[in-house]
C-alpha cells in the first residue's frame, strides 16, 4: 500500500515538474506576449496541482495536509487571476494577438 | 571543492554587496540607487544567516527527535533589521518623491546641475 | 541535498543582481528586485530561517515592490544616461571586492557547528529557552524575551520612519472628496477575486500572530501581511474606499498605541517589583508571566507595524492619486 502510494506520488512529482519545465521553456522560446502568458500560466495551474498532490500523498495523514490543501486552492485562485490580470492590461496597452498582427501586415500588403 | 563548498556562500555575498555598492555609485537615477541600497542589504542579510546555519540541523523550533538546532540569535536580528530595512527604504522613497516635486527630475546629474547654476 | 540547492539558488541571486545593473527600465528593474527578495526568502528557507524567510517573502517582495512602484508612478520608468565615467567605480568595486574576498577565506568553514559563533550564547537560548521560556520557537523566545529592550528599540525606529514619511508626504485627508473613484472598475475578475481573498488573508493573518509561540511567525510579519491584505483592497477598489475602512488619523493612534503597550508590559514589570521588560514578575508562575508578555508585546509589535506599513502606503498612494489628478 505505502509502496504504492509512493509511486503514485512520484509520478505526479514528474508529471509536474515535466509541465513546470515545459512552462519555463514555453517563456522563453515562444514568439510574443500572450503565447509567453499562456506557458507561464500551464506552470501556475496544472504544475501546482500535480506536485502539491504529490505532496499530499507523501504526507502523513494530519494537519499538514490540510495546510497543503489550502495553498493549493489559494494557488488556484490567485495564479489564473494574475494571468488574466496580465494578459488584460497587455490588452489595454495595445498589445495585439498574432492572427490580428498577420491580419494587420496583409491589409498594409494590400493596398500596395 | 570542499574549500570551494565551506566559502561558497560569502563569496556569493560579497558579489552581491559589490553590486549593491556598484549600482549605489554609479546609478543616475535615485530610485535605482535605493534598489542598490537594498541589494546591498539584502546581501548582509544572507551573510548572518549563512553563519547561522548548521549542517545536519534544523529550524530553531522545538520538534522531536531534533537535537541540532541552527543559532537563533542571527534570525532575531535580521528579522527585526527586514522590517527596520523597509521602514528606512519608504523614508528614502518618500524624499526622492519630495525631490522630484521641488527640481522636476530624480536623475542625479540634472538635478546638481541646477544647484550648481544657482 | 540542501547544498546543491544552496548553489542553484544562489547562483541565481547572483545573476538576479547582475541584471539589475544593466537595465535602464526601471519598471523592470522594481520587477527583478521582487524577483531577487523571493529567491533570498528561499535560500532562508534552505538555511532554516523560517521566520526570517516569511518576513522577507511578505516587507521585501511584497511591501517593498509596491512602495517603489508608487515612487515610479510619480518620477517616471527611465532612467538616463549617466554622465559618470563607469572606469572609476568599477576599479573601486574591484578593489573592496577583492578585499572582501580576502577576508573570507579566514573564516570558518559554512554550517561548521564548531563555528565560535555556535559557541557563545547560542547553546543557552537552545536548551534553556524551552524550559525558562516554554515556548517551542526560539526566534520568538529570543526576540520577545530575551532581547525584549532591543526590540522594542526596533518598534520605534519603525514608528519613526511613519512620523519622516508623513512629515514629508503630507498626511492624506479623510472622506471628502469620493467623486475621483479610482481603482480597477474595469477589471471584473479581479474585483471578484480580491473579495473572496481578502478576508482570508486578514485571518491568516491573526493566525500568524497568535500562533508566531509554536510555529514560524509572529507580530512583523502578522502586521506586514494584515496591511498587504488592505493594500490589496486600495489597489483594487481605490483609495478613497480604503481610507473609509480604515482612516489614517485612526491609524496614527494605532502605531503609537502598539509602541505604548509594548512599553506599558515594561513599566507594569516594573511596577511589580522585576526590571523593565522582566515579565517574570507578571504572574504568579514565571513561564506563565513569560507566556502572557510575549503575547501582550508580540500584539503591540503586529499593532505598530500593521498600521505603520499601512500608513506609509496611503501616504504614498495620496501622492499618485494627486498628481493623476492634476
Amino acid at each position: 500500500m505505502l509502496l504504492l502510494l509512493d509511486i503514485i506520488s512520484g509520478i505526479l512529482l514528474v508529471t509536474g515538474v515535466f509541465f513546470g519545465l515545459s512552462g519555463a521553456v514555453g517563456v522563453f522560446k515562444l514568439p510574443n506576449f500572450f503565447t509567453r502568458v499562456h506557458a507561464a500560466s500551464v506552470t501556475d495551474s496544472i504544475a501546482v496541482i500535480l506536485i502539491v498532490s504529490g505532496l499530499v500523498l507523501q504526507t502523513p495523514l494530519g494537519i499538514n495536509i490540510a495546510k497543503l490543501l489550502f495553498i493549493l486552492v489559494f494557488l488556484l485562485i490567485t495564479s489564473p487571476t494574475a494571468s488574466h490580470a496580465l494578459a488584460k492590461s497587455a490588452r489595454h496597452g495595445g498589445l495585439l494577438t498574432m492572427s490580428e498582427l498577420e491580419k494587420g501586415d496583409q491589409e498594409e500588403k494590400a493596398p500596395k | 571543492m570542499n574549500f570551494i563548498l565551506d566559502h561558497y556562500n560569502y563569496w556569493i555575498v560579497v558579489f552581491l554587496m559589490m553590486t549593491g555598492f556598484y549600482i549605489v555609485i554609479t546609478a543616475n537615477n535615485l530610485v535605482k540607487k535605493i534598489v542598490g541600497l537594498n541589494v546591498f542589504q539584502t546581501s548582509v542579510f544572507i551573510l548572518y544567516i549563512s553563519e547561522a546555519k548548521v549542517s545536519g540541523g534544523t529550524a530553531p523550533i522545538v520538534t522531536e527527535g531534533a537535537t541540532l538546532y541552527s543559532n537563533p540569535l542571527p534570525h532575531v536580528l535580521i528579522l527585526t533589521a527586514i522590517v527596520v530595512g523597509v521602514a528606512v527604504t519608504a523614508v528614502g522613497l518618500a524624499l526622492i518623491v519630495r525631490i522630484k516635486r521641488a527640481y522636476g527630475t530624480v536623475e542625479e546629474n540634472e538635478f546638481k546641475k541646477m544647484d550648481d547654476a544657482i | 541535498m540542501s547544498d546543491f540547492i544552496d548553489l542553484v539558488l544562489l547562483a541565481m541571486l547572483a545573476l538576479t543582481g547582475l541584471r539589475i545593473i544593466f537595465l535602464k527600465d526601471l519598471f523592470a528593474v522594481v520587477m527583478l528586485f521582487g524577483i531577487y527578495s523571493f529567491l533570498t526568502a528561499l535560500i532562508f528557507i534552505n538555511l532554516d530561517a523560517v521566520d526570517v524567510a516569511f518576513t522577507e517573502a511578505a516587507v521585501g517582495a511584497g511591501i517593498s515592490s509596491v512602495l517603489m512602484l508608487g515612487t515610479l508612478a510619480l518620477t517616471g520608468r527611465e532612467e538616463k544616461e549617466s554622465s559618470h565615467s563607469s572606469i572609476l567605480p568599477l576599479i573601486v568595486v574591484f578593489i573592496t571586492g577583492a578585499a572582501l574576498i580576502y577576508g573570507t577565506l579566514d573564516m570558518e568553514p559554512f554550517g561548521n557547528p564548531d563555528n565560535p559563533i555556535h559557541k557563545h550564547v547560542a547553546p543557552r537560548y537552545i536548551e534553556d529557552s524551552p524550559k525558562e521560556i516554554g515556548l517551542p520557537n526560539m526566534v520568538t523566545s529570543v526576540l520577545a524575551s530575551y532581547r525584549g529592550f532591543d526590540t522594542l528599540g526596533e518598534v520605534v525606529v519603525v514608528f519613526a520612519a511613519l512620523i519622516a514619511v508623513l512629515s514629508l508626504l503630507g498626511v492624506p485627508k479623510e472622506g471628502q472628496e469620493k467623486a475621483p473613484a479610482s481603482g480597477l472598475k474595469s477589471h471584473q475578475v479581479l474585483r471578484v477575486v480580491a473579495k473572496l481573498i481578502i478576508s482570508p488573508i486578514i485571518l491568516f493573518a491573526l493566525y500568524v500572530q497568535f500562533h508566531g509561540d509554536f510555529g514560524p511567525g509572529g507580530g512583523f510579519q502578522a502586521g506586514v501581511i494584515a496591511a498587504a491584505a488592505l493594500i490589496l483592497y486600495a489597489l483594487v477598489f481605490g483609495l478613497p474606499n480604503a481610507v473609509a475602512v480604515i482612516g489614517p488619523r485612526f491609524l496614527k493612534f494605532m502605531a503609537a498605541a502598539g509602541v505604548l503597550l509594548y512599553a506599558s508590559v515594561g513599566f507594569f514589570s516594573m511596577y511589580k517589583g522585576g526590571n523593565f521588560l522582566d515579565y517574570n514578575k507578571l504572574a504568579a508562575d514565571p513561564v506563565a508571566g513569560q507566556h502572557y508578555g510575549i503575547l501582550i508585546i508580540e500584539l503591540g509589535v503586529g499593532i505598530t507595524v500593521f498600521a505603520v506599513m499601512l500608513n506609509i502606503y496611503y501616504a504614498f498612494g495620496n501622492q499618485v492619486e494627486r498628481s493623476n489628478i492634476q
